[in-house]
C-alpha cells in the first residue's frame, strides 16, 4: 500500500503537476494561435517570438520595479509588470497589422501570403528580443518559490516520496483559468466577442451584417497580445526565459492548436494538456515509478523510458503529423488545415 | 415614384457585360418576382441593386435617393436586407445568435423585432438554442430570412429562397413570404420556380439573357401562352 502511494507521489511530483503547469502554458498559446487562424484565417509563425517579446518586456519592466524595491511579498513581482508587457505587444502588433498584414487583406491574398508575412515577422521579433536583452538565459522570478516542498510532505506523509508545488506552478494553473473564463465569457456573451465569431464562421455574412472587419481584426490582435504575453511570462516564471526556447515553443504550441481543432479555443486548451503530457509523459524514466509497483525481483534495470528527454519536441512533431494524417480537422472539428 | 428602380442597369463581374439595359421596378409593400432560364441574369440583377455587382451603366434608386455609389454595407443601414442563396446563416452560432447579428447595425431593444420573427416561423423560438447549422434545410432558410429581418428593413431581397427545398416547406415559404409582405416590406425575389413565385408575385420579371423579355403583373404572366411555352412547360 505504501508503494503504491509513494508511486502515485513520484508521478504526480514529476508528471502530473507539471504536466498540468506545462499544459496550461501551452494552452495560452495555442488559444492565441486558434484565434488568428479562426479569425484572421492563416496560421501566425510568429507566435513563439510574440511571446518572448511580450516576455522581454514584462522582464525589463520586472527589473526596474525591483530595483526600485516594489515586490508583491510571496508573488513574483512580474506581475505587477504584466500590463505593461501586455500594453507594448498590443502595439506592436497592431502596427504589425497595419505595416505588414492590412496591405495583403486589401489585396485580397491568399492564406499561405500571410503566413510567409508571418515567418517575416518572426525573424524581426527575433531580432528586435536578442538586440534587447541579449539571447541568454534570464531569469526574474523572485518572492517565494513553492508552495508545497517534497520535503515538508514526506516529512508529513511519513513516505519516501513527496511532491513540491512551486509558486510559479499554482500561479500559472490559477491565471490559466482566469484568462479561459474571461475569454469565453467575452467571446460568448459580448456584442464585440459574438461579432468576431460570426466574422470566423461566414466572413462575408458578417460583412453583410454590418460588422466591421477593422475592429474585428484590432480586437482580435490585442487578445493575441494578452494570451502571449501572459503564456510566456508564466513560462519563463516556471522554468526560465531564453529567445531560442520561446521560438522553439511554436512547435508544441501548434501541435495543441491542431489536435483540439484549429479555430477552437476549447479544443486549443484541450490539446494544450495533450502534448504536454504526451511529451512528458513518453519522455518520462519509469524506472522508480515500476520499482514500487512490482514485486521485488522485477525490478527494472534500465531507467524504462521510451524516449531520452532531447527528444520531448519529437513527441509534439508525432502528434502533429498523426492528426494531420488521420484527423486534420482535429478531436474538436475545426476548420482543416 | 416607385419605391424601389434598378434603371438600364448594364454591367459584369470582368470585361463581359451580363446585364443589358435592364430595369427593374418595385412598389412600396409590393412583392415584385424575377424569374427566367439558367444563366438569364436573374442573381446578377438582384446583386447589382444590393451594389455587390459594378455596373457600368444605369442607377438604382431607393425612395428617391440615388445610391448607386453606395457599399451594399452602406445599402444595409439605409434599409435593405439581402438573403443570399447559400451559406447565408452562421452555422456554429445558435439560431438566437444568428437573429442578433442580424441586428448587429441596431443599437436599440431588438427583442420586440425578435418576438416578431419567432411569430413569423414559430418552429425557430422551439429551436432558437440550437445552432444553425444543425438545422434542416427549411429551417435555416428561415433563420436566413429571419436574420435578414431583423433590421427592420424597407426592402427585403431573396436570392432564390427555395432552391434545394422540399415542396411542402417550399409552400410555407412563400407563405411566409406573403406575410413578411404583408406587413409593408417590398419584396423583390430571385426564383427558379417560377409557376408558384409568378403566384403570388404583383409584378413579374422574366429576363433573357441579361435584358428584360416579359414584364407585367404574375397573373398576366402566368396566362401568357408564350411565357408559359418558355419556362412554365405549357
Amino acid at each position: 500500500m505504501e508503494d503504491l502511494l509513494n508511486a502515485f507521489l513520484l508521478m504526480s511530483n514529476f508528471v502530473f503537476v507539471p504536466a498540468i503547469a506545462y499544459g496550461s502554458q501551452l494552452a495560452l498559446g495555442a488559444v492565441g494561435v486558434t484565434l488568428v487562424y479562426g479569425i484572421l484565417r492563416f496560421s501566425n509563425f510568429a507566435h513563439g517570438d510574440i511571446m518572448a517579446f511580450g516576455t522581454m518586456v514584462v522582464i525589463l519592466f520586472t527589473w526596474l520595479f525591483q530595483s526600485y524595491g516594489i515586490n508583491l511579498g510571496p508573488l513574483p513581482t512580474a506581475l505587477v509588470a504584466l500590463p505593461f508587457g501586455i500594453l507594448a505587444t498590443a502595439i506592436f502588433l497592431l502596427g504589425s497589422d497595419k505595416f505588414v498584414y492590412k496591405f495583403y487583406r486589401e489585396k485580397k491574398a491568399v492564406p499561405v501570403t500571410y503566413l510567409i508575412a508571418s515567418v517575416g515577422i518572426m525573424f524581426v521579433l527575433n531580432g528586435i528580443v536578442r538586440f534587447i536583452i541579449g539571447p541568454d538565459d534570464q531569469r526574474f522570478a523572485d518572492g517565494e518559490r513553492f508552495i508545497i516542498k517534497a520535503k515538508t510532505m514526506k516529512q508529513y506523509l511519513g513516505t519516501a516520496e513527496g511532491v513540491s508545488i512551486k509558486v510559479s506552478q499554482g500561479l500559472t494553473v490559477v491565471t490559466a483559468v482566469i484568462v479561459v473564463v474571461a475569454l469565453f465569457w467575452f467571446l460568448n456573451k459580448t456584442r464585440t466577442g459574438k461579432s468576431m465569431r460570426a466574422f470566423s464562421d461566414n466572413e462575408d455574412l458578417a460583412l453583410l451584417s454590418g460588422i466591421s472587419p477593422d475592429k474585428v481584426v484590432s480586437v482580435t490582435w490585442i487578445l493575441v497580445a494578452i494570451l502571449a504575453t501572459i503564456a510566456g511570462t508564466l513560462y519563463g516564471l516556471d522554468k526560465s526565459f531564453k529567445p531560442f526556447t520561446y521560438f522553439m515553443l511554436l512547435l508544441p504550441i501548434f501541435a495543441s492548436a491542431i489536435v483540439g481543432g484549429l479555430g477552437n479555443p476549447l479544443g486549443a486548451i484541450a490539446g494544450g494538456f495533450v502534448i504536454a503530457f504526451s511529451e512528458i509523459m513518453i519522455t518520462y524514466p519509469y524506472k522508480k515509478f515500476v520499482a514500487y509497483i512490482v514485486p521485488g525481483d522485477w525490478k527494472p534495470e534500465g531507467l524504462v523510458q521510451l524516449l531520452a528527454t532531447d527528444y520531448k519536441f519529437a513527441v509534439s512533431f508525432i502528434i502533429l503529423v498523426l492528426v494531420l494524417l488521420f484527423k486534420p480537422t482535429g478531436i474538436f472539428a475545426g476548420k482543416s488545415v | 415614384m416607385s419605391y424601389l428602380i434598378g434603371e438600364n442597369m448594364t454591367g459584369g463581374y470582368g470585361a463581359a457585360d451580363i446585364l443589358h439595359g435592364c430595369n427593374i421596378v418595385a412598389e412600396r409593400g409590393e412583392i415584385a418576382v424575377i424569374v427566367g432560364p439558367n444563366g438569364a441574369g436573374k442573381s446578377t440583377a438582384m446583386k447589382a441593386i444590393f451594389g455587390m455587382l459594378n455596373i457600368h451603366t444605369g442607377s438604382i434608386i431607393l425612395d428617391g435617393e440615388d445610391i448607386t455609389s453606395l457599399s451594399p454595407q452602406a445599402r444595409v443601414a439605409k434599409g435593405m436586407a439581402f438573403v443570399p442563396q447559400t451559406a447565408n446563416v452562421f452555422p456554429s452560432m445558435s439560431v438566437e445568435e444568428n437573429l442578433e447579428m442580424g441586428a448587429f447595425l441596431r443599437r436599440d431593444d431588438i427583442s420586440k423585432t425578435m418576438d416578431e420573427v419567432f411569430d413569423l416561423f414559430p418552429i425557430l423560438k422551439d429551436k432558437r438554442s440550437q445552432n444553425a447549422g444543425e438545422l434542416s434545410g427549411g429551417q435555416r432558410q428561415q433563420v436566413a430570412v429571419g436574420r435578414a429581418l431583423m433590421t427592420q428593413p424597407k426592402v427585403l431581397m431573396l436570392d432564390e429562397p427555395t432552391a434545394g427545398v422540399s415542396p411542402i416547406v417550399m409552400d410555407e415559404l412563400f407563405d411566409n413570404i406573403i406575410e413578411v409582405g404583408k406587413t409593408g416590406i417590398t419584396i423583390l425575389m430571385v426564383e427558379q420556380n417560377a409557376r408558384q413565385a409568378l403566384n403570388i408575385a404583383d409584378k413579374g420579371y422574366v429576363m433573357v439573357q441579361g435584358r428584360n423579355k416579359f414584364t407585367d403583373t404574375g397573373e398576366v404572366l402566368l396566362n401568357n401562352p408564350e411565357v408559359r411555352k418558355s419556362f412554365l412547360g405549357g
